[in-house]
C-alpha cells in the first residue's frame, strides 16, 4: 500500500496529519510506504489534482472526495470532524477507516 | 507593520452593504475569510466575543485575492453573512490588501486588540487551540478586559495561527 500526504508549506497542519498518518499505520500494524509530495505552485496544484492542504491518497485514491468544480489551488483543505466542527485536519477516525478498508 | 504600544492605522472600508466603515475605537480587528478552515474554526467564538463587548468596536477583515480564491470574493462574503442572518461585527473588503499589509496581517484568523487612544495592545491568536471551542478565544477576551480596565496586557503577543494571507 502507498499512502501519500499532499501538502502545501502555507497550511500549518500537515504535521499533525503526518503525525496521525504515522500512529494509526503503527496502531494497525499496516505496512504502507509513506510518502510525503510538498505542492509548492499552483500549476503543480493543478497538476497533482490537490484541492487542498492536506491531501492524503492511498494507492493514488483520495480518501476525501472533494466537491465537483472545486479549483486545485494551493490553499487549505477544510474538514469536518466526526461531531460536526470545521476543522483543518481530517478526522484520524476517519484516516484509520480508509486505512483499515483499503488494507483488508 | 506595527508593533505593541503603536498607534494602530486608521482605515475605511466597505462592508458587505457597500457601506464604508472606518476604524473607531476601542476595536478588535480581525483579519479573517470564507475559504480558511482555522478562520471558521475559530469564527463562532469571535462572533461571542464580539456579542459580549458591546463597547468595543470589532471589525472583521477579508483581505485575501479573490482571484486566485474565489471563495474570498465581495460576493461570496455578502452571501455568507445573508446565510448568517447577519453578523454582530461588520465584514469588510479590503482588495487592495493596505490594510492587512499596514497592520502587518499573516494569518487568518490574525487578531489586533486596538484601546481608546488608538493604540495596539494586543496581536496574535484568538486562544490557544483552534479545535476546542471551550477555549472560547480566552486570549482576546483576557487582553481586552486589560484593556477596558486600563490595565497592561499580561500576554500581549501570541503567534497568529492559520492559512496564509493570500497576496496578490
Amino acid at each position: 500500500m502507498t499512502v501519500e500526504l499532499l501538502w502545501w508549506d502555507g497550511c500549518p497542519s500537515h504535521p499533525e496529519t503526518l503525525a496521525d498518518l504515522e500512529r494509526i499505520l503503527r496502531e494497525e500494524g499496516i505496512a504502507a510506504e509513506l510518502r510525503r509530495v510538498e505542492i509548492e505552485s499552483d500549476e503543480q496544484a493543478r497538476r497533482e489534482q490537490f484541492p487542498g492542504s492536506p491531501t492524503i491518497r492511498i494507492d493514488g485514491e483520495d480518501v476525501f472526495p472533494h466537491e465537483e468544480g472545486e479549483p486545485y489551488s494551493l490553499t487549505c483543505r477544510i474538514y469536518h470532524l466526526r461531531d460536526g466542527r470545521v476543522s483543518p485536519t481530517p478526522d484520524p477516525e476517519d484516516l484509520r477507516e480508509a486505512l483499515r478498508r483499503v488494507a483488508a | 507593520m506595527i508593533a505593541i504600544g503603536e498607534l494602530a492605522p486608521a482605515f475605511e472600508l466597505p462592508d458587505t452593504d457597500g457601506d464604508a466603515q472606518a476604524l473607531l475605537t476601542p476595536a478588535v480587528v480581525i483579519f479573517t475569510c470564507n475559504h480558511c478552515p482555522y478562520a471558521l474554526a475559530w469564527h463562532d467564538r469571535l462572533m461571542e466575543v464580539a456579542r459580549d463587548y458591546a463597547d468595543v468596536h470589532f471589525y472583521a477583515i477579508n483581505p485575501n485575492d479573490a482571484e486566485r480564491y474565489p471563495r474570498d470574493s465581495f460576493e461570496a462574503m455578502q452571501e455568507r453573512v445573508r446565510r448568517d442572518e447577519g453578523w454582530p461585527m461588520p465584514y469588510l473588503r479590503d482588495e487592495t490588501q493596505e490594510v492587512a499589509r499596514s497592520y502587518g496581517a499573516r494569518t487568518t484568523p490574525d487578531v489586533f486588540v486596538v484601546d481608546s487612544p488608538g493604540a495596539l495592545r494586543y496581536r496574535g491568536a484568538p486562544d490557544a487551540d483552534h479545535q476546542d471551542p471551550s477555549q472560547g478565544a480566552s486570549w482576546l477576551r483576557e487582553a481586552l478586559d486589560s484593556v477596558l480596565a486600563g490595565e497592561e496586557v499580561a500576554r500581549p503577543e501570541t503567534d497568529p495561527v492559520g492559512c496564509s494571507v493570500k497576496w496578490k
